[in-house]
């Protein structure tokens, strides 16, 4: 069989999961971004109760693997009543694991405000939820940018673990026409190539284009 | 079947658990040792004087980056036999990490050389010193300290993958904890405990390279904060 009537006959059915694993990626990227600021400004808190909080949570969602943590939501949840739809728990543990990532990575990002910021903000009397939200939180962007990006592209990637918990993506979709041909190199190499493709030409440069943009707007990157 | 965790049932598998364990640090190693060597051949691939190889190789090391590791485990187990190689689900597992992760450790490498300030470039070839007395007496000192934080989280990173490589039937801890769990029709006890161990060897580690990071930090004169 050529490669050109596999394409044809079973390029449809990859795409479908295509279309899943980009859903996925879009749900997971949600809620990946939410934890990341919620747990990252937890971090810095000068509560105690809420810094420990967070800092067992990012602890133990990067301690222990992504994997585990799948399975654990799938197969184990249910014995304690929580009964999750395979995509809703692929959903969850991505935005999870990976918030616990971005929260490091806005943490660093606050903490590398120039000070100067904080004192001018406080010179002029801004309240505390003031100063965060309009003084320091748009300062952070170019700095956490490329570092999020970067955990961005690895969480595309990290949606084909789905695939083994039963969410019908373009991973499941490469193994189950695997099982049926046999035609290994032609369903993982089409596969492999469509991550890529979306990974090279569409993810990777949206997020160049905004961190120029970040960068242009807080004026950092001069050009 | 029963809610509440097991402990005499989590006791019973426990010496089970911990022997795989010992599978699991060993395909860590032996995937980073590949992965450190891979990662210094794509470098040095990306550095000769034929730009065509170079633009080539820094192409190959994009796809590998780019795509996830799951694939490219099935690529390889699946693919291979069918030009007639027929390699174990360990070797096949190893390699592929060890090119997996060999491209972010090229990355790490080469930020690192470009950790180097130029002017210790300019003064060496004012000195005219040769490119190997270069790299090895001047760049390589230098860039070595910059890499070594990078090179302990992928370390840590590539143990937190080796779970992946129970989908081709490596018998390290997660297949382990699968099958047993299949067995007993019981996962809370086995993925609880996979998820346990995993805890109590990276926090560890990645303590371990928090420090390694200051007291290289510490050693280059750099502020800590």
């Amino acid at each position: 069989m050529s490669y050109l009537q596999f394409l044809s006959e079973h390029g449809p059915t990859l795409l479908l999961g295509t279309v899943t694993t980009i859903k996925v990626f879009i749900c997971s990227l949600a809620l990946y971004i939410i934890i990341s600021m919620i747990f990252g400004l937890m971090r810095l808190s000068k509560n105690l109760l809420v810094q420990g909080l967070s800092t067992v949570y990012i602890e133990f969602f990067r301690g222990t693997s992504l994997l585990v943590q799948l399975f654990w939501a799938y197969y184990v949840l249910p014995f304690f009543g929580l009964s999750l739809e395979a995509f809703a728990a692929g959903v969850l543990t991505l935005g999870m694991n990976f918030g616990a990532y971005g929260a490091e990575v806005v943490r660093a990002g606050i903490l590398a405000v120039p000070k100067g910021q904080w004192e001018a903000a406080h010179a002029l009397n801004f309240s505390p939820a003031k100063r965060i939200r309009r003084i320091i939180i748009p300062q952070i962007f170019p700095i956490i940018l490329p570092p999020a990006s970067n955990l961005t592209v690895e969480l595309l990637k990290a949606t084909s673990l789905v695939a083994l918990v039963t969410v019908v993506d373009l991973t499941f979709e490469a193994r189950q026409i695997n099982s049926i041909t046999w035609l290994s190199a032609q369903c993982f190499g089409t596969a492999l190539l469509i991550y890529y493709i979306m990974a090279r030409f569409a993810l990777v440069p949206f997020l160049r284009w905004l961190e120029l943009v970040a960068a242009k707007k807080v004026g950092v990157g001069d050009t | 079947m029963e809610m509440a965790f097991r402990w005499d049932f989590a006791y019973e598998i426990l010496p089970k658990l911990l022997w795989a364990t010992v599978n699991t640090i060993l395909a860590a190693g032996i995937g980073y040792l590949i992965a450190v060597i891979i990662g210094l051949l794509f470098l040095l691939g990306q550095r000769t004087s034929f730009k065509i190889l170079n633009m080539l190789v820094r192409e190959i090391v994009e796809f590998i980056r780019s795509t996830p590791l799951l694939i490219q485990l099935f690529f390889v187990y699946f693919v291979l036999p069918q030009f007639g190689i027929t390699l174990s689900a360990w070797v096949c597992g190893m390699l592929t990490i060890g090119l997996h992760f060999g491209t972010y450790l090229c990355e790490v490498y080469r930020g690192a050389l470009e950790g180097v300030p130029k002017t210790q470039w300019e003064a060496c070839k004012a000195l005219n010193f040769s490119s190997l007395y270069t790299y090895r007496r001047i760049i390589l000192p230098q860039a070595f300290p910059i890499a070594i934080p990078g090179m302990g989280n992928y370390l840590v990173g590539i143990f937190k993958d080796t779970p992946l490589l129970s989908t081709i039937g490596v018998a390290e801890l997660f297949h382990a904890a699968t099958a047993v769990g299949g067995y007993n029709y019981r996962y809370l006890e086995p993925y609880t405990m996979v998820g346990v161990i995993f805890l109590v060897l990276s926090i560890p580690a990645a303590i371990w390279v928090r420090r390694l990071e200051k007291r290289v930090n510490k050693a280059q004169g750099k502020t800590i904060k």
